[in-house]
């Protein structure tokens, strides 16, 4: 029988995304879970306490039979008036709370004029402050790690849903980065807290050229997304794969950034917002940089922020202060849920989808036929 | 002891069977292991397992068996012989055991050599009827394993543990510490637990509280009640009021193992070095009594890092301490952190952070994400000469749905969307 700790269980169990912080690492976050679930599992009422048939003996001779009663009553293990009974003054009327002889008696106090009586007693071996609580550690798997500067998106799984997310780890997903630079330095390690290495103007620089500059990024990173994905690039498959939108590298390549837009820009500071594959963060601060040295000016990035990680999206992500496991338990089922609408929306039009990617994927094989 | 143990070995060969003496070997290997161990080590009453296992089939079997063991148990009670006190007075306790009138001690010493006349030796056989007294006084003997890691196997075994139990006492906590199960199991209900609870009880301890004492120090069982006395009357007498002292001792209970001396010197490191009066020195302790079985060399460094890394004055620092003593037992690492958000990126002057240092009792993820909320909104307006002032103490201090109805003037909603924003 499950207790109501494990069926709680079963309902965290899952994925589930929250918002990461800036300046906290990951691990911070996936500890800080695990004890905030630990914590909700462990609250949930415990089993009442297995009761166990013991032959006590009960010297008659010393008229114990209020001791008897107090026998009886035992089961109840909460006692808040145990100090008074542990004495065991006769003024007492507490020590009929207490449970006395609750042990068999051993054979030297047992002198002649005993009698057995048949009692149920609570098994405290049982007890939750004896055996600790019924969940020790959970295991709490991450996504895609973001490091300690950037915020955003983090997919986190609970128990089985640590093997959903291998298959999201090996599935080819794109995620979203919304990046924040700033024109005019340079600094050692790409972001706005290194040590500065140059400083420039960056009064030249207007949003045509910086565009400029995403276009021909974005198609240098379209080429390399094809040299990835080892296949003939005059085959069938490579068209057919390229008309589904397939295309793209098995398993580890470079980082590629598939796309690349200028979403706000007001010199010196702009605003990127990037879909890649295989990055890491200080690769994304890396193409900030690159974009000011290709623009004949410097940049450096201010923020590095995930809005999205394969079909997790900021809506869903918990912030820091929505932690607890209610929370969590609300996400995993909101996320099961759209995730059995989805399922059964695919089964009803699959001609429908098919037609849209093909739309919205043709340019690629036809310019590469061409 | 020699004659103790020659009489034993005469009943032992009445009553031990080769498998009792087996295990009895057994057993004996098993406390020499727990010993060198160092585990949780329980020597068991040897009374439950000795002598006990003696059932009726192998009384009538003892014969037989005669030749196999004898000379193994004169080994084994030599061996017995050498063990340690505990196991000393087991045996002779054994040998009392066994002088019921139903056994009757056999003195003819009967050589191995010897062939035995198996039909002449009148012994008890298991048709044999016994009387209800009798039949009372035979005990199932337990199984408590002589060593274990867990303090589960005993809770129902030992009185002092169950009680213990009901309390509210976290076995499962305690026996993790180091040598602290053996010690519990050592303790006797009646003349070690009853007199420490009841002078908890005497002092105005919560009852609900002693769970809570006895988890986090189970000490207080092991020391001697004039020892309690002592340091009660000591804080008494340094004109805490009782209130106050049961208050400390149920929020800090190692408290009650500190030595006088120890007490007064920590109370008097305090004053000294904050340079506060009696009664200021008094207050900061009945608030944070943690302070005085707490490490020291915190409080010290946090007191240089307050003075010299961050820049306050002497009476500014006395101003912090009292107001918040927390700030003394914080990370040291933390309190730079939080300054330096404070001071450079809010603007927010020294003294102003002297008059509300609960800032620096506070997590700097917290100050930073309400500040940026407040500075996106255009509220952030820390200086008091001017309008719509926000004090430190109310940014700080408020829960979050508090801080975005009154501070905020904005929905939680509204806020926890802006924190996935930056």
């Amino acid at each position: 029988m499950a207790t109501p700790a494990i069926r709680m269980f079963r309902k965290i169990e899952g994925l589930f995304c929250v918002y990461k912080p800036a300046g906290v690492h990951w691990k911070q976050v996936r500890d800080s879970i695990e004890t905030s679930l630990l914590k909700g599992l462990n609250a949930t009422p415990s089993p009442p306490l297995p009761t166990e048939v013991r032959f006590l003996a009960l010297p008659v001779s010393e008229a114990e039979a209020p001791k008897g009663l107090a026998l009886s009553a035992a089961s109840v293990p909460v006692l808040s008036k145990h100090p008074l009974g542990l004495n065991a003054t006769p003024s007492q009327p507490l020590p009929t709370e207490v449970r006395f002889l609750a042990l068999p008696v051993s054979e030297a106090e047992a002198p002649k004029g005993l009698t057995l009586s048949a009692v149920s007693v609570p098994v405290l071996s049982k007890h939750p402050l004896v055996i600790g609580p019924e969940f020790q550690n959970i295991k709490v798997g991450v996504g895609h790690r973001l490091d300690t500067s950037s915020s955003g998106v983090l997919v986190l799984a609970v128990g089985n849903g640590n093997k959903a997310l291998n298959n999201l780890f090996n599935t080819r997903v794109t995620r979203d980065y919304t990046l924040e630079g700033e024109f005019g330095t340079a600094t050692d390690d790409f972001s706005h807290t290194g040590r500065i290495v140059e400083r420039s103007t960056y009064g030249h620089i207007t949003k045509d050229k910086l565009e400029r500059v995403l276009a021909m990024l974005q198609g240098a990173n379209q080429k390399a997304l094809l040299l990835y994905s080892n296949v003939d690039m005059r085959s069938q498959e490579a068209y057919e794969m390229a008309v589904q939108g397939l295309l793209g590298p098995d398993g580890k390549s470079l980082p590629i950034l598939t796309g690349l837009r200028c979403i706000h820009f007001e010199p010196p500071n702009f605003t990127l917002e990037v879909q890649c594959i295989n990055e890491t963060q200080k690769y994304l601060r890396k193409v900030v940089h690159e974009i000011g040295l290709e623009l004949r000016s410097t940049a450096v990035c201010r923020g590095v922020r995930r809005t999205r990680d394969g079909s997790f999206t900021l809506q869903d992500a918990l912030t820091r202060h929505h932690w607890a496991a209610s929370d969590v338990i609300q996400a995993i089922g909101k996320k099961r849920s759209s995730k059995k609408k989805s399922k059964t929306q695919t089964k009803d039009s699959p001609l429908q989808l098919s037609e849209e990617s093909t739309t919205v994927n043709q340019m690629k094989p036809v310019r590469e036929q061409q | 002891m020699a004659s103790s143990c020659t009489q034993l070995c005469q009943q032992g060969r009445n009553l031990l069977c080769s498998k009792a003496v087996a295990r009895t070997w057994q057993y004996n290997t098993q406390v020499r292991h727990c010993i060198t161990r160092g585990s949780i080590k329980i020597l068991n009453d040897f009374s439950i397992n000795n002598g006990n296992h003696t059932t009726t089939q192998t009384r009538q079997r003892w014969k037989q068996q005669m030749f196999c063991y004898s000379d193994l148990a004169t080994k084994h009670l030599a061996t017995e012989a050498l063990e340690n006190k505990n196991v000393e007075e087991t045996s002779t306790a054994d040998v009392v055991a066994y002088k019921s009138p139903l056994l009757p001690i056999r003195d003819a010493v009967s050589v191995p050599n010897m062939p035995l006349d198996l039909d002449a030796a009148a012994e008890v056989s298991a048709l044999e009827l016994i009387s209800e007294e009798e039949a009372v006084s035979i005990t199932v003997p337990s199984d408590i394993p002589p060593a274990s890691i867990s303090l589960k196997d005993y809770v129902d075994k030992s009185e002092t543990l169950s009680k213990l139990v009901e309390l509210g006492v976290n076995l499962w906590i305690l026996e993790q510490r180091p040598n602290v199960g053996s010690m519990l199991l050592k303790l006797d209900l009646n003349t070690d637990v009853s007199p420490k609870l009841l002078f908890l009880k005497d002092i105005g301890v919560d009852v609900s509280r002693f769970g809570h004492i006895i988890t986090q120090n189970p000490f207080v069982l092991t020391e001697s009640l004039e020892n309690l006395h002592s340091r009660v009357n000591f804080l008494k007498s340094q004109k805490f009021s009782p209130e106050t002292v049961a208050s400390m001792v149920s929020r800090a209970p190692y408290i009650l193992n500190f030595s006088v001396k120890r007490l007064d010197n920590r109370m008097g490191f305090y004053q000294q070095i904050l340079k506060l009066s009696a009664s200021n020195t008094r207050d900061i302790l009945a608030r944070r009594p943690k302070l005085l079985c707490g490490s020291l060399e915190p409080v010290k460094e946090n007191l240089k890092v307050l003075e010299m890394e961050l820049g306050f004055k002497k009476n500014e620092i006395q101003h912090i301490v009292i107001t918040v003593p927390n700030v003394l037992t914080r990370d040291p690492r933390k309190l730079p952190q939080i300054f330096d958000f404070v001071h450079n990126t809010m603007k927010v002057p020294h003294d102003l952070i002297a008059k509300f240092p609960q800032v620096l009792n506070c997590r700097l993820m917290r100050i930073r994400e309400r500040h940026q909320f407040l500075e996106y909104l255009g509220k952030a307006q820390y200086k008091p000469d001017l309008p719509n002032y926000i004090s430190l103490e109310r940014l700080v201090i408020m829960p979050n749905d508090i801080f975005c109805t009154e501070l905020a003037l904005a929905k939680s909603a509204d806020f926890s969307l802006f924190l996935k924003t930056c």
